[in-house]
């Protein structure tokens, strides 16, 4: 196992960074997030072109047959230009889930040609699943709130009493004012809806791997609002000298790139082996570096920060709303008392 | 390489009996090359990659070993200094008892009035035809009690601005006018020293480097000590981490919810440093040096103080073993019980480069920030404000 990034990685992160910087800017992913959020022109590109939709899929479903590693990378990159396309929601989560049905399904998500989302709260704890749909002769009732990507799904997948469903048509999606612009999230409601069984469901599973690969995601987001406050302070003058060569400032810019250092070591060990100790450890660091990269920037940007204009919100949103995403660090850390030995009192 | 090198230490334990004398033994793996693979032959080494010395390590674990405890400032920081910067003749001469620990290093750099700003420092040394003589006052020696040989920064140009008036010597610890004083520290026992040097004569053939040149030859040496300090174990749960799991696992009655959330909260923290430390290792392996290594001191020095002060808390002790004065044998973290590590970890903030000023290395070396204004760059040495 190693911690590092392949060369296959870089070019793949290369293909998607050269494309966000090309196609959908921080500026441009700000323009359009209160009239619809998702660009799901660069979408298809993405998915199609470059093939990140497939790279979770065996080659026999008609998917690319990568690992988690890559997928992990195309993540870093769209957690860093907070993207607003369902690659988490769809080619990750979803596709997850579907793996171990082998449904024809997965060739259609790989190609790109179709895009699912998996009926769950975004806010789910992986360790405590809990599925709020029921299904009786093959037709679904119930009320799922705070679904992450199911307004741009031609199929939602719902898990039901440890069996999937795939629903194509009948449901209710109403997407609600979110916290994360770039990642709105919706209510689901079915009343009878006809839905078909395609398998068994680990839904706990299928969470904590999506929470392992969130890390990464947090990382680029992470990583960008790093970047962004270095450049600014270099170029800000206050008291006739760069704010930046000032110690209150650099120290907490030292402090801040140690714990992004140390959020990328996690993030590889959650991407590259997968165990739950390595998801649960990368989650309760990751989440929070995240979010305090975000505040950071947000503070050290001034007045600025504090604008509509500026696009730091769009990651200070991303970032909180990921922190909640997939188990809160809190959430991790329970699991870790037992995974790791750490007994609570008695 | 992996087998080439497993068979050379084959080869090598069928000529040397690990179970006879223990400095015949480590002499002769020194002169194997066995030693540090990755010096160059004849000092040690093979010019082999720095990688393959865990598969010696394992290899030669059941053998007699160095001290890495006392040995350390010689190992981590004398040692790659005189290796750069030395004369074939330095090298040939002080390496090899460096090595086998038949001679212990100290570091004669910080000066009462030279804390972090080290370059500023006063301790003169005076040419005196094919000898230097010099006086002035070290402080925080650790282990000069102990040492034979020290690394020593000294001003040899009083007239040009600080960085540029020193020159780096070895100084013979065994020299007439070198008295060493211990000095008491928290814990009650004294780890470290002044030391006063005082008319002591130093031949030129023990300079390291070019006269002047001191300040380069220094940045080495402090280098190599913030990756000594800030290796971070190899083990998931060990290190410090290890200590307080110990303890908390054995006295289940002491537990409470507030500590059990900060214990598993510094448990994450010290995987993720853990992690950051393996994958250092991996770049440097694989011939990336990244910059993380300044990082992992400070990461260590802040874990170790939150662990050690979380076990004081934990275990509701209010005694301490020993306050009784004595000389420590070596640089220690651990001790005999919470009360020192929780002292101890004090330090770690301080030696070896405060947090403060790796923060403004981190800032300006590998953010690219701008340093603050210097008001003292370009005055000569003698004309600073004291």
């Amino acid at each position: 196992m190693t911690l590092l990034y392949s060369e296959v990685e870089e070019e793949l992160r290369a293909a998607v960074r050269g494309l966000l910087a090309d196609r959908c800017p921080p500026a441009a992913v700000l323009k359009r997030i209160e009239s619809e959020p998702y660009d799901l022109d660069l979408w298809k590109t993405l998915a199609g072109e470059i093939g990140v939709a497939g790279l979770l899929v065996p080659e026999e479903h008609g998917g690319a047959g990568a690992s988690a590693s890559e997928a992990a990378v195309v993540l870093e990159e769209l957690g860093r230009g907070v993207a607003p396309v369902p690659f988490l929601t769809s080619a990750v989560l979803a596709t997850r889930a579907l793996l171990p049905t082998g449904d024809a399904l997965l060739g259609e998500l790989a190609e790109g040609r179709r895009t699912a989302a998996l009926v769950v709260p975004f806010a789910a704890n992986p360790y405590r699943p809990a599925d709020g749909v029921r299904a009786e002769g093959g037709r679904l009732t119930g009320t799922v709130t705070g679904v992450a990507g199911a307004d741009v799904a031609d199929v939602l997948l719902v898990p039901a009493g440890g069996r999937l469903h795939a629903v194509e048509e009948g449901a209710a999606v109403q997407v609600v004012p979110s916290l994360d612009l770039t990642r709105p999230v919706a209510t689901v409601t079915f009343d009878g809806v006809p839905a078909r069984e395609v398998g068994a469901c680990d839904l706990g599973e299928v969470l904590a791997f999506g929470a392992g690969l969130l890390a990464s995601e947090q990382l680029g987001v992470a990583g960008w609002c790093l970047d962004t406050t270095l450049a600014y302070v270099k170029e800000r003058h206050q008291f006739a000298r760069p704010v930046g060569s000032f110690q209150a400032i650099k120290h907490r810019l030292a402090d801040l790139w140690l714990d992004v250092v140390r959020a990328r070591a996690a993030a590889r060990s959650a991407a590259t082996d997968g165990s739950p100790v390595s998801v649960a450890v990368a989650q309760s660091w990751n989440a929070g570096v995240a979010v305090h990269a975000a505040e950071e920037a947000l503070q050290l940007h001034g007045g600025i920060g504090m604008t509509w204009e500026h696009p730091v919100h769009l990651y200070l949103k991303r970032a909180k709303a990921s922190e909640i995403a997939l188990g809160t660090p809190g959430d991790h850390r329970a699991a870790l008392a037992s995974l790791v030995d750490v007994p609570g009192p008695e | 390489m992996d087998v080439t090198i497993k068979e050379r230490v084959a080869a090598f334990l069928a000529e040397h009996d690990p179970d006879g004398d223990r400095l015949e033994f480590l002499r002769a793996r020194f002169d194997a090359g066995l030693a540090w693979v990755w010096f160059p032959q004849g000092l040690g080494g093979l010019g082999a990659p720095r990688e393959l010395q865990q598969v010696v390590e394992r290899e030669l674990a059941g053998t007699p070993q160095i001290n890495s405890g006392v040995q350390g400032i010689g190992l981590g920081m004398a040692a790659p200094t005189i290796l750069t910067f030395g004369t074939e003749d330095q090298k040939r001469r002080f390496l090899r008892p460096l090595w086998t620990g038949e001679e212990i290093w100290c570091q004669l750099f910080s000066e009462p009035g030279a804390g972090s700003d080290l370059a500023t420092l006063a301790t003169r040394a005076v040419r005196d035809g094919d000898e230097w003589v010099v006086d002035g006052q070290k402080v925080w020696t650790s282990g000069a009690h102990h040492a034979r040989w020290a690394i020593l920064v000294a001003r040899t140009d009083p007239d040009v601005p600080k960085h540029r008036g020193l020159t780096y010597f070895v100084c013979d610890m065994h020299a007439p006018g070198v008295e060493v004083r211990p000095l008491r520290q928290i814990t009650g026992e004294a780890e470290f020293n002044e030391v006063f040097l005082t008319g002591v004569r130093l031949p030129d053939d023990l300079r390291l480097g070019e006269v002047g040149d001191g300040w380069r030859v220094a940045q080495t040496t402090l280098m190599n000590e913030r990756v000594a300090i800030g290796g971070a174990p190899v083990r998931r749960g060990g290190g410090m981490v290890g200590v307080v799991l110990d303890a908390w696992r054995a006295r289940p009655e002491l537990r409470t919810h507030d500590l059990h959330q900060r214990l598993l909260s510094l448990w994450v923290e010290s995987e993720v440093t853990r992690l950051s430390g393996a994958r250092l290792r991996e770049q440097l392996a694989a011939g990336q040096p990244g910059p993380e290594g300044s990082g992992l001191k400070l990461s260590f020095a802040r874990l170790n103080q939150a662990l050690t002060g979380f076990e004081m808390e934990f275990g509701r002790e209010l005694g301490y073993d020993d306050w009784t004065f004595r000389r420590s044998e070596d640089v220690d973290f651990y001790g005999r019980g919470p009360g020192y590590r929780y002292l101890r970890a004090k330090g770690n903030s301080i030696e070896g480069g405060t947090s403060e000023i790796l923060r403004n290395i981190i800032s300006e070396r590998v953010l690219g920030l701008p340093s603050e204004p210097r008001v003292d760059k370009d005055v000569p040495w003698k004309d600073l404000p004291r």
